[in-house]
């Protein structure tokens, strides 16, 4: 017994030393984001997209792992500052996340006190990164959501007389409505009809009337999918055929069940990442996720997946060390993400010292089931 | 032409909140309590029919059916292990254990069918009515939710005006402990009617889901805070008083949110209900019933 006992110690012991002598450095980073809920297509393409990035550069073997820790916040921010102090007792280092904006607001200021750094895949209000120097975004900001879709409206002249329905309730959806609002104003376009709805309204029948009656040909949707396929319900039932413009929450309509996928064709989106594109980078990743997950990645799995390889970039640049306490790389943190600049999925990007990215959005269309580039 | 329009959808919203007040107004009426699971009922009839259609590829009428069935006993199943037990205690313990089998059963439905809301198919397969020459379109759905409307309400008032059963039910909600002395079954009785409530419910679950199409845990909730409102509206305990709310409910909330504002929409219902209940605290058809002291 006693020689089992001695053999077993004195492999624990090898072992121990033999990690020790690889020196491969570990970076705890902790993801969050929804996985259940209304907003759960976004948390989990995020979660899967991070995942096959930290894969890839563990797999890779040049020195470094990556050990993702995940947490489900179901797009509500008291179980997004649950989740943040569960992965902070596991001894995370940094986060990706949280996916989206309000869990992300109130998961921020929580970081912002604590010092740990934080780089959101996907939530897109500028309150998001406010005053808040340790929190960066990969995604466009809503400002730029905003402005860029009037500007692509506007440039490509896809309608004259505009209708906006917008969630009052949704800190999102508001957001890009006002930037939208004033670049329109900016570049003469008309709006003839805002209507708004909140997350508990059933019936978009007055709204979508509202655009009918005010003879709008591009209806703007600064809004997620899960409304905007009941809006796209109603419009159909009443005959009503004008343009549907969306933003990144149009994201993942496609995939929603049930839905007939018919009514979205010819909608279009703002996206930074085209799941048909050819470079190589896109490919690999598109066909690792087809096998892993069964479906087609979304600009959110894209999102997750550079927020992996900017953060590993970032970490290099800063010299974080294994087990490094998050408090204590964060203000590296911070000035190697100014310095680098990576080129991912979703465009080439770098950040100002707002946690603002600087990269180019793209126009989409539906077209027979799939996302086409606005330009074809 | 345009209020003409906005009328129709105001009537159609307004026939979804009459047949879940139906449920809520008849399990009041006899049982004197607010059964506020009533919506989340509703919300599981919708995804057995859900189920049954999408998955199991049944007929439309046979998975009303079986959703109508396990509506039925879910009911009466609440009723005995929730409710029962409680028939002595006071109205408030009732309405709070109410509440929190509205939570069971809105968490019990996120384990099972998850959180990603489904787009309910459209079943029911019917054409939208035309008119003027398609300037006013009215969708086969709401049509039928009218006439479902109707012979519900004829059906229940005959139902309770009529048969034994029905006048045992008028009994117990007049007193409960006179209608036991005259040898009625006041268990039973309630019991007999969550079970109607219920069947009720599994049809307005598709008829709700049919006219708006999203369906998840949550999709009972604010159409049966609504149509609880459209009940009181009405006169709760009164079965046309609940369609009459709902209706006019619908309407309000649709003309409010098209001539007034669409983010004051429910502030507008609300402000209803409170003036009505100002003027007329036993709602439009509610009878007043004097306390003797």
């Amino acid at each position: 017994m006693k020689k089992v006992l001695a053999m077993a110690l004195a492999l624990c012991l090898a072992l121990t030393v033999c990690s020790a002598l690889a020196e491969d450095l570990v970076l705890k980073i902790a993801h969050i984001g929804p996985q259940t809920g209304p907003a759960a297509v976004y948390g989990l393409a995020t979660y899967r997209g991070a995942q096959i990035a930290a894969d890839e550069i563990t797999a890779a073997d040049n020195g470094i792992t990556i050990e993702l820790l995940n947490e489900d916040d179901t797009h509500d921010a008291e179980k997004a500052v649950n989740a943040y102090n569960n992965v902070m007792e596991h001894g995370a280092q940094m986060i990706v996340g949280t996916t989206t904006t309000a869990p992300c607001i109130a998961v921020g200021a929580k970081a912002f006190e604590e010092r740990v750094f934080m780089l959101t895949p996907s939530a897109s209000s500028t309150d998001v990164t406010a005053d808040k120097d340790n929190v960066y975004q990969l995604c466009f900001t809503d400002p730029n959501q905003g402005s860029a879709s009037a500007a692509v409206i506007s440039e490509k002249k896809l309608g004259t007389k505009i209708a906006v329905i917008y969630n009052n309730a949704d800190a999102y959806s508001t957001g890009i409505y006002q930037t939208f609002v004033q670049k329109a104003a900016e570049l003469g376009l008309e709006i003839v009809s805002t209507t708004t709805f909140t997350d508990d309204t059933t019936d978009y029948s007055a709204q979508v009337a509202d655009a009918q009656n005010n003879g709008a040909d591009l209806v703007f949707l600064p809004i997620y999918y899960t409304p905007a396929s009941q809006i796209l319900i109603a419009a159909s039932s009443k005959g009503y055929t004008p343009v549907f413009f969306g933003v990144d929450g149009m994201d993942g309509i496609l995939t929603l069940e049930g839905f007939d996928t018919k009514l979205a064709e010819g909608v279009m989106l703002l996206t930074p990442f085209v799941a048909d594109a050819k470079d190589d980078l896109t490919v690999k990743f598109v066909a690792k996720y087809n096998e892993l997950y069964g479906e087609v990645p979304n600009q959110f799995a894209a999102d997750g997946y550079d927020c992996i390889y900017a953060l590993v970039e970032a970490a290099r640049k800063a010299g974080v060390q294994t087990g490094s306490p998050a408090e204590e790389i964060c203000d590296s943190m911070i000035a190697a993400m100014q310095e680098i600049s990576i080129t991912g999925l979703t465009g080439t990007m770098k950040w100002s010292a707002n946690g603002e990215v600087d990269k180019v959005p793209t126009a989409m269309v539906i077209k027979d089931g799939a996302y086409v580039g606005l330009e074809n | 032409m345009v209020f003409l329009s906005n009328l129709v959808n105001g009537i159609s919203l307004g026939s979804i909140y009459a047949i879940i007040a139906l449920g809520y107004t008849m399990v009041y009426g006899i049982a004197k309590m607010l059964n506020f699971a009533h919506g989340d009922v509703i919300m599981v009839g919708a995804y057995i029919i859900f189920c049954a259609a999408q998955y199991w590829n049944l007929p439309f009428i046979v998975s009303l059916l079986i959703a109508m069935a396990v509506c039925t006993l879910l009911g009466i199943t609440i009723e005995k292990l929730a409710y029962k037990p409680l028939r002595q205690a006071t109205s408030l313990a009732v309405l709070i254990t109410a509440i929190g089998m509205s939570y069971l059963l809105q968490n019990t439905a996120l384990l099972i069918w998850g959180a990603n809301p489904k787009v309910f198919p459209d079943l029911m397969n019917l054409n939208t009515l035309q008119l003027f020459d398609g300037q006013l379109s009215i969708k086969g759905e709401i049509l039928v939710t009218i006439a479902a409307n109707i012979i519900i309400m004829i059906a229940l008032t005959m139902f309770t005006s009529r048969t034994k059963m029905g006048k045992a039910m008028r009994c117990v909600s007049e007193d409960r402990g006179a209608a036991e002395l005259m040898g009625i079954n006041v268990n039973r009785t309630i019991s007999v009617t969550f079970a109607i409530g219920s069947a009720l419910a599994a049809i307005a679950g598709m008829l709700l889901c049919s006219s708006y199409p999203l369906l998840q845990p949550t999709t009972g909730s604010m159409p049966g805070i609504k149509a609880f409102t459209a009940a009181v509206f009405g006169g709760i305990g009164s079965i046309p008083g609940a369609m009459l709310g709902g209706i006019l409910l619908g309407i309000i909330e649709i003309l409010g949110k098209a001539y007034i504002s669409t983010e004051l929409g429910d502030a507008i219902v609300f402000a209803v209900l409170i003036i009505v209940l100002l003027v007329r605290p036993t709602g439009l058809l509610g009878k007043a019933v004097r306390e003797k002291v």
